[in-house]
């Protein structure tokens, strides 16, 4: 019999409602797996064992009572960058020092009304900032998978959320929560060997999620099947009002979407994400994913999205521009790490340069230089109008076909050791991801095979604005198709 | 003739225009649900939103975009349809998120035009550039300990209303009367309670000096004046301040000072260094703000009278001299109490008697319209009294004072204190025939041509009956006994 | 457009992040490389486009005037590194 770690979500939820296994039993057995392989993996900040037990208890008793609600009892990872009222969120900075939220974010809100477990805050890049999970001032990520025949070699998760993607490829979670801002789910995702979505901008509140960049970060799950996503997804979505950027738009059954199946839909492949020098295995992992979607009914159309090489740069101004003055509440006054100075100005510099990493110092400087002024013009407000050609090209692409099939990732996971001295090289990793942001669409990354080294590449499926039913039926169909059964090296109960 | 100040070198223009940062009067904050109340305890009235914490987001108050467009109503001015919040970006203590919401690039409202009336009685209009929304800022306390600064976030996120005139003023009354003249309107549209001691209303004063001829030379910002005498004395200080300047050959520097009101001298900012690269950039977690035209025509349906045409009706219809009709409408409460005194009755009448006795009484007991003892009803039943002779206007007077001393109503006082006045003939020609008696030396100097004895009589009949009888009859009797 | 050092050094001023001298020539080697790099943007034709701001496309919704936040002032207070009392406290400022 498998292990209860190596169940999926929709397995584990069709146990613990049958009462095959139990939500305390089933809580323990990930608290055990933590113990045991968190130590080498760090995909856990912090670990909260009590009260997720507490929960496991609650669910239990929910269950018997024949009263589960989606997610009664389903033990996850929350990323260390949604606050958890009473239990410290770090966004894997030190400026947030022992910042204790006194409120909730609204996804995890939603999770918890729909009866989920939390088994701890996930490591990520400090204050969602990076590709690789290099930035976390608590230390890098393991990702649990290793080039065959290096076992010794770490390689990097991917990021931001990597603590995400490596604790749910590890068997240490069911599902995590992820945020996005450029590729932060899916990048992590493809390199874990597991799926995770980017909804819609506007379609998961952001209230009580830490900030990077406003108007690109969106929450969505990490998980390891498309289904489980969608599962996650529908607790964490909803109108809030408390977000301004909330879309006011009922949550469709994104579960029951995944069963759908692709006949007659039209795949667009946009021939821009065919890039000079791209490994020849990424191309085709693309091709098999073209073949297996005609294979299920599907047509394929190339598109042009003739944009999308300006879209990295585009978001280096805009993120960064962002980020420059949400992070400019971490001063020392109200909350968090304060460093004293000779004056107030003084006490600042101090705080905020003993208080962020290297990386999130570069990015806020780049910010603050691209606003200020008599450079906003050449800098911010050209890479506004450049995104406004990137979202029109989507636009009207939208007119030719349902969805979109491209790579998630130009690479498979590197090792930690490569590219960490070469800002651009790492920013390169969101290639094929950052446009998603940019123009507000949902993009799902699904395992879909293994490279020469045994390690996993994704692919992945952009949608229509709120239109995540379709992402999911696609990338569904490939799942199927790919019959990604591989496991990680490092994982529970292996 | 225009205002200038003579410098060494001769006459120097003023040019002035201001900013007034006026607080709409709202229940709860422009970002978030905290209340606005003024003097809570410290930090009482603030949520995490105002705190700048983690993962919060704002979201904008309903009622303080209307405020915006009723002013902008108000104030003669346009109301965009699209308009958009910015982040203004700097650093300070009292200051929670590191940046101001504002709308920087496309305010709420675009320009308009209001007219100020000087003493001279020349009437004046002033440009209004813009109205925006933006919040306020916490309050630090500098000087509650020898080496630090205390913050009470209570003020931040109020939500407030900058108002920019066009650099039309060219003198402290100028300037005072635009600043009157916008506390006015405001207080009469509801919008901001216009109260200047606790910071409800306050204006930054760009001064600039010029020679007479020449375009704009550089201007100084005088930050935060709370007050219209200041808003004047800060205008003449920082003018000669820059005249002073140029006439020893230096040059005017822009920058942001403070007025010192203790030495009625301006001061550089030191906290300002960095007002050049604010960083604006429009605020991701606000969509635009998108107003419709029918909400706008809604808001306008409702507005109340203003005061330039509430001063007009009561020249036009009221026939008061244009003096009167400018001090009724001078603060809404005063306009709304003399119009219940008028109702149904002598408007000319009303106006004297509120802007002569009752406001005298005022004065004397040092009370104001909002908390005066004599309302507005026991007013127009006092003059009722006089109108049907029960009282005569010296009796009247009388009784007005009482009223103003013990806050009864007038027919309780005259009863009670037997004010009434005598219309009874009889009665009059009784005491006539006594005092004639009495002075019948007086009566045959009088009778022999000696004309003016005639008001020692009237006086000595009035003292007899105490003030009390109708003077008409004491005037018409008196004539035919004597005659 | 590339960054001196003094630009370098405003920089950080303006975003409040202390820079030691010796760190500023790795500093300004870093940011012009990925100014540079952003640099290729100027050759896009963006005429008459209308800058996107914001991630979605909706208007503001308007919530309604009622206090329904605040009085919570332990919970503001309780993670500041400096509190006197109900206030925080920072080094005296000078106006």
């Amino acid at each position: 019999m498998n292990a209860l770690t190596d169940l999926t979500l929709a397995e584990a939820r069709a146990a613990l409602v049958k009462r095959d296994v139990s939500a305390v039993e089933l809580t323990q057995s990930f608290l055990t797996a933590i113990e045991a392989l968190n130590p080498r993996l760090n995909a856990y900040i912090t670990v909260t064992p009590e009260q997720a037990l507490a929960q496991a208890h609650a669910a239990e008793a929910a269950l018997a009572r024949g009263e589960a609600r989606p997610l009664t009892g389903i033990p996850l990872a929350i990323k260390d960058l949604f606050c958890t009222a009473g239990i410290r969120t770090t966004a894997a900075s030190r400026i947030l020092g022992n910042f204790v939220p006194p409120y909730e974010s609204t996804v995890t809100a939603n999770l918890l009304r729909d009866g989920a477990v939390f088994l701890g805050k996930a490591n990520l890049d400090e204050f969602a900032m990076g590709s690789s999970n290099a930035n976390s001032a608590f230390g890098g990520v393991e990702n649990p998978w290793h080039r065959e025949g290096e076992p010794d070699t770490a390689l990097v998760p991917g990021g931001s959320s990597g603590g995400s993607a490596a604790a749910v490829a590890a068997r240490l979670a069911l599902g995590a929560t992820a945020t996005d801002t450029g590729g932060s789910i899916r990048q992590p995702a493809a390199f874990c060997g597991i799926a995770g979505i980017k909804p819609t901008y506007g379609r998961v509140s952001r209230f009580g999620i830490v900030a990077f960049a406003s108007s690109l970060d969106q929450a969505g799950p990490v998980a390891r099947t498309v289904e489980d996503c969608a599962i996650l997804l529908g607790s964490m979505a909803g109108f809030d009002a408390r977000d301004s950027t909330s879309a006011d738009l009922p949550v469709p059954d994104f579960a029951a979407a995944c069963a759908r199946g692709v006949k007659g839909l039209r795949i667009g492949i946009p021939k821009e994400y065919r890039l000079d020098g791209m490994a020849t295995e990424i191309e085709a992992l693309w091709q098999q994913g073209i073949a297996w979607l005609r294979d299920a009914g599907a047509t394929t159309v190339e598109i042009s999205l003739p944009h999308t090489k300006y879209a990295l740069p585009t978001y280096y101004i805009v993120a960064p521009a962002e980020a420059s003055s949400n992070l400019a509440r971490y001063d020392g006054v109200r909350f968090g790490l304060r460093e004293e100075g000779e004056d107030l100005k003084d006490l600042y510099e101090r705080t905020r340069r003993a208080g962020f990493g290297e990386e999130v110092r570069r990015r806020i400087l780049i910010g603050t230089y691209v606003l200020s002024a008599g450079y906003y013009d050449a800098y911010y407000l050209k890479a506004q109008r450049v995104r406004a050609l990137i979202k029109r090209d989507f636009d009207e692409a939208w007119g030719k076909v349902d969805a979109i099939l491209t790579p998630a990732t130009p690479s498979a996971a590197f090792g930690r050791d490569e590219k960490q001295n070469d800002p651009v090289a790492m920013y390169l990793n969101d290639v094929f991801t950052v446009t998603a942001n940019l123009a507000g669409i949902p993009g799902l990354s699904v395992p879909a095979g293994l490279d020469a080294k045994g390690l996993p590449l994704g692919l992945q499926v952009l949608g229509r604005p709120f239109d995540e039913e379709t992402v999911f039926a696609v990338g569904h169909a490939i799942e199927r198709a790919a019959r990604f059964t591989a496991t990680p090296s490092l994982r529970a109960a292996a | 003739m225009s205002y200038t100040l003579e410098g060494a070198t001769g006459p120097w223009e003023v040019v002035i225009g201001l900013e007034v940062h006026a607080q709409i009067t709202s229940q709860a904050k422009l970002f978030s649900g905290a209340a606005t109340e003024f003097g809570a305890e410290p930090n009482s009235q603030v949520s995490f939103v105002d705190a700048g914490f983690p993962g919060m987001l704002p979201v904008i108050n309903g009622e303080c975009v209307a405020q915006a467009v009723r002013t902008g109503l108000g104030l003669n001015a346009k109301v965009n349809l699209w308009s958009r919040f910015d982040r203004k970006n700097y650093f300070y203590a009292d200051l929670p998120q590191g940046y101001q919401i504002s709308q920087f690039e496309f305010p709420v409202i675009g320009t308009g035009e209001i007219e100020i009336t000087l003493a001279d009685g020349s009437v004046k209009n002033i440009g209004i550039t813009r109205l925006h929304l933006e919040q306020d800022a916490g309050k630090s306390l500098h000087d509650q300990h020898p080496s630090k600064s205390y913050i009470d976030l209570n003020r931040s996120g109020v939500a407030l209303m900058e108002i920019v005139s066009e650099p039309d003023l060219r003198s402290p009354e100028e300037a005072g009367a635009y600043l009157t003249k916008l506390r006015q309107i405001l207080r009469y549209l509801g919008t901001c309670d216009g109260n200047m001691e606790q910071g409800s209303l306050r204006a930054d004063v760009n001064v600039s000096v010029r020679k007479a001829g020449e375009g704009f030379r550089t201007r100084c910002e005088v930050k935060n004046v709370n007050s219209i005498r200041y808003v004047m004395q800060a205008v003449e200080a920082e003018a000669r301040r820059q005249i002073e300047v140029w006439e020893e050959g230096g040059e005017v520097v822009q920058e942001t000072r403070l007025f010192d009101t203790s030495r009625g001298v301006t001061r550089s900012m030191r906290s300002k260094e960095d007002a050049h690269d604010y960083r604006y950039f429009p605020d991701p977690d606000l969509p635009p703000l998108v107003i419709e035209a029918a909400w706008v025509e809604q808001l306008k349906a409702a507005l109340p009278e203003l005061p330039d045409a509430r001063r007009a009706r009561y020249v036009g219809e009221y026939g008061l001299t244009p003096y009167d009709a400018h001090v009724l409408t001078l603060e809404k409460e005063t306009a709304a109490f003399y119009e219940t005194v008028a109702k149904g009755r002598d408007p000319k009448v009303a106006a004297n008697w509120v802007t002569g006795d009752f406001f005298a009484g005022l004065n004397r007991t040092g009370r104001s319209i909002a908390n005066s003892p004599v309302s507005a009803g026991d007013l127009g039943a006092l003059l009722d009294l006089l109108k049907d002779n029960t009282l005569s206007g010296k009796l009247a007077k009388e009784v007005l004072e009482v009223m103003v001393d013990t806050g009864r109503p007038p027919a309780e006082i005259v009863e009670q204190r037997g004010m009434r006045q005598v219309t009874d003939t009889g009665a009059i020609e009784a005491v006539i025939d006594d005092v004639m008696a009495r002075n019948a030396d007086k009566v045959a100097e009088y009778r022999g041509g000696k004309d003016k004895l005639f008001g020692f009589f009237v006086g000595q009949t009035m003292k007899a009956m105490q003030g009390k009888g109708n003077p008409t009859l004491v005037n018409d009797l008196l004539k035919r006994k004597l005659g | 457009m590339s960054l001196d050092t003094a630009t370098v050094r405003r920089v950080a001023s303006l975003a409040r992040i202390r820079v030691e001298e010796d760190e500023l020539p790795r500093l300004q080697t870093e940011l012009n490389d990925i100014l540079g790099w952003i640099e290729q943007l100027q050759a896009v034709d963006t005429q008459g486009v209308e800058p996107m701001s914001g991630g979605g496309n909706q208007a503001l919704r308007l919530r309604e005037d009622r206090v329904t936040d605040g009085g919570i002032q332990q919970e503001v207070l309780a993670n500041a590194p400096g509190r006197a009392d109900v206030f925080f406290s920072v080094p005296k400022v000078v106006e």
